[in-house]
This record gives structure tokens, C-alpha cells and sequence, in this order.
């Protein structure tokens, strides 16, 4: 019957081809079959943690009640969560100006505002270090939480390039003819920005900042450099941690990690997602 | 002229790189005109539009908007409201948003927004789709949601830059009338940029022809029509044949030409500047016979067919005669038999009345 006949395959049906479903098959085992090993063995039930024993819940409650670890993962958060915020409006402004004005010397600032996207991590970290160092500002004895302070600003500078970067190719699409509406309608320039703009560029400022929050979180390189003995993030924790072993609270505070970025994202983009047509 | 709501005196606009856009523009406009700006792209109207907006700045002149000089008015305090080429309708408010968008931004009290905002929807027959987002709409109902924005902040005058370009030819002709009537309804001045001299003749009561950056004739449209008052107005209005001729002499009104394929021809007209002139005379005044017409003043030629294009209503014939002059001429197909059709290559006669054309110097 032709009705149960597969359509043949179009020219572009790409999805349909055997070659393709292998790569992503193998594509997807690769990124995610690590991750979820990783989550499977936070819930294994032996302290070596090489083969499977049993199924047990008892590493997150070491892992809650191993204060050390619990405060790299604080650290890590109010890091994260600073960063965010300061990257997010300063690379909004960065990607405002760049989109907006012309100025001398543009192309120059635009090279150096995006440098450290392109240099190397570790070469940033030394000279950060350098940098506190000599202003002072990386002594034993600032109490917490302003010993993150380093770590805090040292964040900030390679985040927020991305969010300008990330800001400024969502403004491109801006109809300018939307704005010149708005201020012949009887709106001020911030009133236009606010009403107009701001809910344009929102899409980048939201997936900006889901950026900058990510590559806070998880940086180590940079971090490992800027951090003195009290100010300890989770990754740089976790690195300390490993070289005396894997063990499952290890397992089970990255599997919360992944948790928090699952939801945050999920977060995002329900926060980006255009609201269902209502039926009228 | 009564008290003029929009003059402007003496406008020029240069663009970096020595480009000037509006070069010594004045002219009035009066209290509810429908008013077009009419020229080729690049003629510089949309950028006069946009200095009576206040969208962009002017590098001299002034210019008033109801006996107020705008000169450092900025587009937000100015009672003027701009219907863009673009509609440019916020995507992210619905219709009523969009529309109460210019009266929420200058404090209008809210039951005052709303009684306003419902009365403009009501204006543009779009009630039934207040709560829609503009993504769900066509381009004729973006283009009704952009007029009601403009026309609930009952501005003083109402700019529209190339309203129609962007809509089907079906459509286009129902907003022509549509504008029209709205112009009628709530009596506020209009000015309309247009490339599209059909939609100028049919809409405004008064027309500016602009070209490269100059007006070159400001005037109703039967006038702009029949009396051009150059050889660029005669051409961008409508269709026209242009006949190069030269003067050969001028007895008190009675000017003598010698005309390129019709020999020595008369006209009623004013001795002109130049020597050489051209006779323009559109395709419809031009009539076709087979046998030679009678009639001493009739200016006549003797030609064969070139050419017909078939339109249905009429039929564009060229027809050539002496001196390789071929002229257009537009033939009423009035009978359904198509008996006295014309043929490619048949002989004709082709005249006109001397004062159905005009002479044109420049």
C-alpha cells in the first residue's frame, strides 16, 4: 500500500541519511556518556568508587557535611553570581557602544576589549596575580567574603567580553526605525531605551549572562592563580580533592553543580521564549 | 493662504562626503492639506519628512510647525507623528500596547489612554485585534496599527513616508482611499512621501516634485498634469511625448516652431528663453485616424504603426513618422469587436489640438 510507503529521501533531508544519525549518535555518546558515568557513580555505594557496589544516597550527606568542600561551593556561587551581575551590565554598555557610536581609536578598544576571549588563560591568570599582588590585595588577612574580592574582579574582566560580543550581534537586527518611532511618538531617549530597546536586546542580555555565570563557575585556570589560602572555589577545590582520590561526595557535589546549570539555563530560556500566541 | 501650519524657509541638508540631500527648499503648507513629496529615490523627500520630524537635523534654514520655529524642538516635543516606511510597530507589545505607547510615555491619565486608544483602533478597524502581537498580523493591519499610533496623539501634522510601497497593488489601491477618507475624518494635515505619482495624483490635494535635492514645482494635481512647468515634471507625471522643435519666429502670442517630423507648427504661447523647445503632449490627447483629419489649426503627421501593447481598457500604440519621430499614444478600446483595431505597420494619421499641449523650455 503507498500509503505505508516512506516517502523518499529529499535533497536536503540530511537527518534521514545513515552517515549522519551515526556522527550524532556518537557525537552525543561522547559529550554526555562522561557526565552521566560521573552522575551514576555519585550514587555508588564504595569508597574507592572504581566499580559498581550499590545504590546509595549517603555521598551527598558527606558531601553536605564536608564543610571545606561546602564552602569552595559557596565561594564558587557568590563568585558566580557577582560576576554575573557586573559582567552583564558592563558588557551590555560595551556592546551598546560598539553597535551605536563611532568614535577614533574604535577598532583599537574593540581588539582589546575582546583580548581576553583570545589569550590564553593561563597567561592572564600569571599577570592577574601579578597585578593583586602589587596592589596589596592579595595579603592572608582580609576576612570573608571580601578575600573573593580578586577572584570576583579577575572574573569580571574575561567574562564580559562575551556578553558584548554576544549583546552587540543581537542589537545588528535592531530595526533603528523602531527607536526613531519611539522618540517621535513623545518618548524621552531613556524612556526609548527602556520601553524599546531594553526589551530587544533582553534575549542577549539573558543568554549574555548565562554565559558569564557558566564561565565563572567552572573557570580554574584563572582562579587557581588568583585565589589565596581562604578564598577557594569549587573547581580549584575539586582539583585539591582528586589528587588524594576520586571519591563519590566528589561524584555528588559536581552532580548538584550540573543540576544548578541545568536549571539555570532552563530558567533562561523559558525567560527568552516568546510568550504562546493567545487565541483572540 | 491662510496661516500656514508647516513653512518652510530655506532647508538645506548636506551629508558627510559633500552630499546635499535638500538644497534651499521653502515652500507653505496649509491647515488640513493632504500634501505629497513627490519625486525619484534619492531626490531627497524622505530626508525633508524627516527634519519636519525632527529625526534629523538640517544643516540651514528654519522651519515652523504651527507658527512655532522647531529648529531646537528634538522629534519627542514636536506635534508632529510619523507613520515609518517600515511601520516599525514595537514586536513586543501587543496592538493596544502599540498604540497607547505614545500617550502612556507623556503621562496621559490611564482612563484617558485607554477611551483614546480604543477610539483610534476603533478608527483603523482593528478592535478585534487589540490584544494581538504585531507577528500575527499582515502588513495591511501593521500598517493600520502604525497609523492609529500616530493619529491618537492627534498631532498637528501627520508625516507618512512611502506608506503603500510595502503592500500588494490590490491592497495599496484600498488604503489610498482609506488614507483619504481618514485625512477627511479627523482633519489633521497630511504629508506623504512618494516615488509612486499614481498614488500622489489620486491622494493629495497639492503636490511638490522634488529632484535631486531642489523643489521643482509645487502645485495641484490637474495642474501638475496639464501645465508642467518643466520637461522633468512632464515626464515624471504621468506619460509624455516630448517633440524637440526650435523657434522661428513670435507674432505677439502666436509662436511659430519648426518641429522635428511635423514642419512649421503654431501655438498660442509666450515667446520662451531659448531657441530650441520641446512640445509635450500626453499619450491620451493624441488621436488616430486612418484617413487624414481636417481642421486647419490641428498639428498632424502622417506615420505607420510601430508597436501595440494590449491593456484591456486601452492600448499603447507608437507610431513612427518623418525624421524617425515616434510618438506614444493611448487608444480607448471602446469596442468589443476590436473592428478598427490597429495593426504593426499600418498607415496612420496622428494629430492633436495646439492647446492640448504645451511648450516646455527647460
Amino acid at each position: 500500500m503507498a500509503l505505508f510507503n516512506r516517502a523518499p529521501q529529499g535533497p536536503l533531508e540530511y537527518g534521514r541519511r545513515l552517515w549522519i544519525k551515526i556522527l550524532l549518535t556518537a557525537t552525543f555518546l561522547f559529550l554526555y556518556a562522561p557526565i552521566f558515568v560521573l552522575i551514576a557513580f555519585s550514587f555508588n555505594d564504595s569508597k574507592r568508587n572504581i566499580t559498581w557496589q550499590g545504590f546509595t544516597f549517603k555521598y551527598y550527606g558527606i558531601a553536605w557535611n564536608n564543610a571545606d568542600l561546602i564552602e569552595a561551593f559557596t565561594n564558587s556561587l557568590i563568585i558566580a553570581f557577582i560576576s554575573t551581575v557586573f559582567a552583564t551590565v558592563i558588557g551590555a554598555m560595551v556592546g551598546l557602544l560598539l553597535w551605536r557610536f563611532r568614535f577614533p581609536g574604535k577598532t583599537a578598544y574593540e581588539g582589546f576589549m575582546a583580548l581576553p576571549i583570545v589569550i590564553p588563560e593561563i597567561t592572564m591568570g600569571v599577570a592577574l596575580m601579578a597585578f593583586f599582588f602589587k596592589i596589596g590585595w592579595m595579603t592572608a588577612n582580609v576576612p570573608w567574603p571580601f578575600n573573593l574580592g580578586p577572584i570576583a574582579v579577575a572574573h569580571i574582566a574575561f567574562c564580559f567580553p562575551f556578553v558584548a560580543v554576544v549583546v552587540r550581534s543581537r542589537l545588528v537586527g535592531f530595526n533603528m526605525q523602531l527607536e526613531e518611532a519611539s522618540r517621535d511618538l513623545g518618548a524621552s531617549q531613556w524612556q526609548t531605551f527602556w520601553n524599546v530597546l531594553f526589551p530587544f536586546m533582553k534575549p542577549g542580555l539573558i543568554a549574555g549572562a548565562l554565559l558569564a555565570f557558566t564561565l565563572s563557575l567552572d573557570d580554574f585556570v584563572i582562579t587557581y592563580f588568583t585565589s589565596g589560602p581562604g578564598s577557594v572555589t569549587f573547581p580549584v577545590k575539586v582539583y585539591s580533592l582528586v589528587r588524594r582520590g576520586i571519591t563519590p561526595d566528589i561524584n555528588a557535589a559536581s552532580t548538584i553543580l550540573i543540576l544548578i546549570t541545568v536549571v539555570a539555563t532552563v530558567l533562561a530560556m523559558k525567560l527568552q521564549a516568546p510568550p504562546k500566541p493567545s487565541k483572540g | 493662504m491662510a496661516e500656514p501650519i508647516v513653512s518652510i524657509r530655506n532647508v538645506c541638508k548636506n551629508f558627510a562626503g559633500g552630499v546635499v540631500a535638500v538644497d534651499d527648499v521653502s515652500f507653505d503648507i496649509a491647515q488640513n492639506e493632504f500634501f505629497a513629496l513627490l519625486g525619484p529615490s534619492g531626490c531627497g523627500k524622505t530626508t525633508l519628512l524627516r527634519m519636519i520630524s525632527g529625526l534629523e537635523f538640517m544643516t540651514s534654514g528654519q522651519i515652523m510647525i504651527g507658527g512655532e520655529d522647531m529648529a531646537t524642538t528634538p522629534p519627542n516635543k514636536r506635534p508632529t507623528n510619523m507613520v515609518f516606511q517600515s511601520y516599525a510597530v514595537f514586536p513586543h507589545m501587543t496592538v493596544e500596547q502599540n498604540v497607547a505607547y505614545g500617550l502612556k510615555v507623556t503621562g496621559v491619565a490611564e482612563d484617558e489612554t485607554k477611551r483614546r486608544t480604543a477610539e483610534a483602533l476603533e478608527m483603523v478597524k482593528l478592535s478585534h485585534l487589540a490584544q494581538r502581537k504585531p507577528d500575527q498580523m499582515s502588513g495591511g493591519q501593521r500598517q493600520r496599527v502604525a497609523l492609529a499610533r500616530a493619529l491618537v496623539k492627534r498631532p498637528k501634522v501627520l508625516l507618512l513616508d512611502e506608506p503603500l510601497s510595502a503592500l500588494d497593488a490590490k491592497l495599496r489601491e484600498d488604503m489610498r482611499i482609506e488614507l483619504t477618507r481618514l485625512q477627511e475624518t479627523v482633519g489633521i494635515t497630511f504629508i506623504i512621501v512618494t516615488h509612486d505619482q499614481d498614488e500622489a495624483l489620486s491622494m493629495a490635494s497639492r503636490i511638490a516634485v522634488m529632484e535631486k535635492g531642489a523643489v521643482r514645482q509645487i502645485a495641484t494635481p490637474t495642474e501638475l498634469y496639464e501645465h508642467p512647468a518643466s520637461k522633468f515634471v512632464a515626464d515624471f507625471i504621468g506619460k509624455v511625448n516630448l517633440i524637440d522643435a526650435s523657434v522661428v519666429s513670435t507674432k505677439g502670442k502666436i509662436l511659430t516652431l519648426n518641429a522635428k517630423g511635423l514642419g512649421k507648427v503654431e501655438f498660442a504661447s509666450e515667446r520662451p528663453a531659448g531657441s530650441s523647445v520641446s512640445i509635450a503632449v500626453r499619450p491620451e490627447k493624441l488621436k488616430v485616424s486612418k484617413a487624414e483629419p481636417k481642421g486647419a489649426k490641428l498639428v498632424k503627421l502622417q506615420g505607420s504603426v510601430r508597436d501595440v501593447a494590449y491593456y484591456g481598457d486601452t492600448s499603447h500604440v507608437v507610431i513612427e513618422g518623418k525624421d524617425a519621430l515616434s510618438l506614444s499614444v493611448t487608444v480607448q478600446n471602446d469596442s468589443r469587436t476590436g473592428e478598427g483595431a490597429l495593426a504593426r505597420g499600418q498607415k496612420v494619421w496622428v494629430h492633436f489640438e495646439p492647446e492640448d499641449s504645451i511648450v516646455l523650455t527647460e
